[in-house]
């Protein structure tokens, strides 16, 4: 049986397998999302944000315990950062998920950012597609911790929730342009401590500056470690759901994925071309002549370009 | 591959709340470029063996002190055994007593670190044993 097949049957084993290949091998995986696409379409995707400890992780375990009682399947991807030196990472938010881990309808997977910035992985729109064809209902997209524009995830997610928390102080001001903007419900977790009401109010005014016909999240305040709140964020969840699918918001942001994800694979393509049809040696040829200022980046483009359309142009067929 | 890391599931098993020696190896392993999962403490077989096959890790490290090895790792072998993923690399560190090393070898944890342990060892260990247990 091929993995396809297997991944669409649930089998663990096998959806695991893939993901490792698309995480490590993207042109030999395609293979098997090619046929898995046709069985995508199905899954809600949200997308979790917010600041590096704001509770990201509890409220993910929190919301998926939840909807687990009334049958929801569960896809978890769960994304910290990789080491800009060395690679490695420590991937901990299963540490906050640790009743989860024997829950034969939970899959869940730490990825690491492997280089990748916006507060995802360069994978995370494929798994969340095999996620999906395994027959997961809700696939939630845990960001690392974000600052201010790491607002990827509205590209790969349904809905956003951005999860704050009091006592940041003035950092919430810096906040409040890119990430702040992208949030369709607020969560203000850890709302036992001082200063959880200022942080709505302030989040309220920030919403109210939004003006006329700008969509205008509900803010809903949570303790994740002592479940308060997730009952009724998942309602405001599920009748958010309603109202983006019947004003046609789902649709227009699925709409954009696709686009986005078509772009994304032609430009790996280009790239991965780039290197056949110009060759490492080229490229290192120009950077050496603009370090030594014998030309200038600019000119070095036009000239690589040039030599690389000539190419495509000459030998066309036997490239595409 | 063009681009795989090795991925370690660095796991707590039983109930013994200390978790420093534990810190220490993943900081390690991820200092030396893997990808080190992490999941706390107080870990059953089955969350620990689950845990492995769902985030596909090449190898298990697992760390205890309480004494309760001679039960808990058999039984997470047994279940590796069960659920056909003993192509994964089990290792495991903390307070266990020499007489008993062998007796572990033999349900096939493949390499104890005691105390003290040199974490370049154990780095070079893995690097050099994946490869046979990677597929």
């Amino acid at each position: 049986m091929d993995l396809g097949t297997r991944v669409r049957q649930g089998d663990t084993r096998a959806v695991a397998k893939l993901i490792t290949l698309v995480e490590n091998d993207f042109q030999h995986a395609q293979k098997a999302l090619k046929d898995l696409h046709q069985y995508c379409g199905k899954a809600i995707v949200i997308g979790i944000t917010g600041p590096p400890g704001s509770g990201k992780s509890t409220i993910t375990d929190r919301l998926t315990q939840h909807i687990r009682k009334i049958g929801k399947k569960v896809g978890i991807i769960a994304i910290d950062p990789s080491s800009p030196f060395t690679g490695g990472a420590i991937l901990g938010d299963r540490i906050r998920m640790q009743d989860l881990a024997t829950d034969q309808e939970v899959f869940i997977r730490s990825i690491g950012t492997r280089g990748h910035l916006g507060g995802l992985s360069r994978s995370t729109q494929a798994i969340v597609k095999i996620m999906d064809a395994m027959g997961k209902d809700i696939i939630f997209i845990e960001t690392v911790g974000v600052g201010q524009s790491e607002i990827e995830v509205i590209k790969v997610s349904d809905i956003i929730l951005l999860v704050t928390i009091p006592g940041m102080g003035d950092d919430i001001q810096a906040l409040k342009a890119g990430i702040m903007e992208i949030g369709d419900i607020f969560v203000v977790n850890k709302a036992d401590r001082d200063g959880a009401d200022k942080l709505i109010t302030e989040i309220e005014m920030m919403i109210h500056l939004n003006g006329e016909g700008k969509k205008n999240p509900p803010i809903i305040k949570t303790v994740g470690i002592e479940n308060i709140g997730i009952a009724q964020l998942w309602k405001e969840i599920e009748r958010l759901i309603v109202e983006l699918e019947e004003n046609g918001q789902i649709y227009q942001r699925r709409r954009n994925r696709v686009r986005k994800e078509i772009f994304d694979l032609f430009q790996e393509n280009w790239k991965d071309m780039f290197f056949q049809l110009i060759g490492e040696a080229n490229l290192e040829r120009e950077v050496e002549k603009v370090l030594k200022q014998e030309n200038d980046p600019y000119c070095a483009v036009e000239k690589l370009t040039e030599k690389f359309k000539k190419k495509i142009f000459q030998g066309g067929n036997n490239i595409v | 591959m063009k681009n795989a890391r090795i991925r370690v599931l660095v796991a707590k098993p039983g109930l013994d709340g200390h978790d420093r020696g534990a810190k220490v190896i993943a900081r390690a392993l991820r200092d030396a470029g893997m990808e080190v999962i992490y999941t706390g403490l107080r870990q059953t077989p089955e969350q620990i063996v689950e845990t492995a096959i769902q985030e596909d890790v090449n190898v298990i490290g697992l760390s205890i002190l309480s004494g309760a090895h001679m039960y808990l790792f058999p039984k997470i072998m047994e279940l590796l055994a069960e659920k056909e993923a003993t192509d994964i690399l089990v290792i495991a560190g903390g307070i266990i007593p020499n007489e008993d090393i062998a007796e572990l070898k033999k349900v096939g944890i493949k390499e104890i670190f005691t105390p003290g342990t040199d974490t370049n060892k154990i780095v070079k260990f893995i690097k050099e044993n994946i490869e046979i247990t990677k597929t």
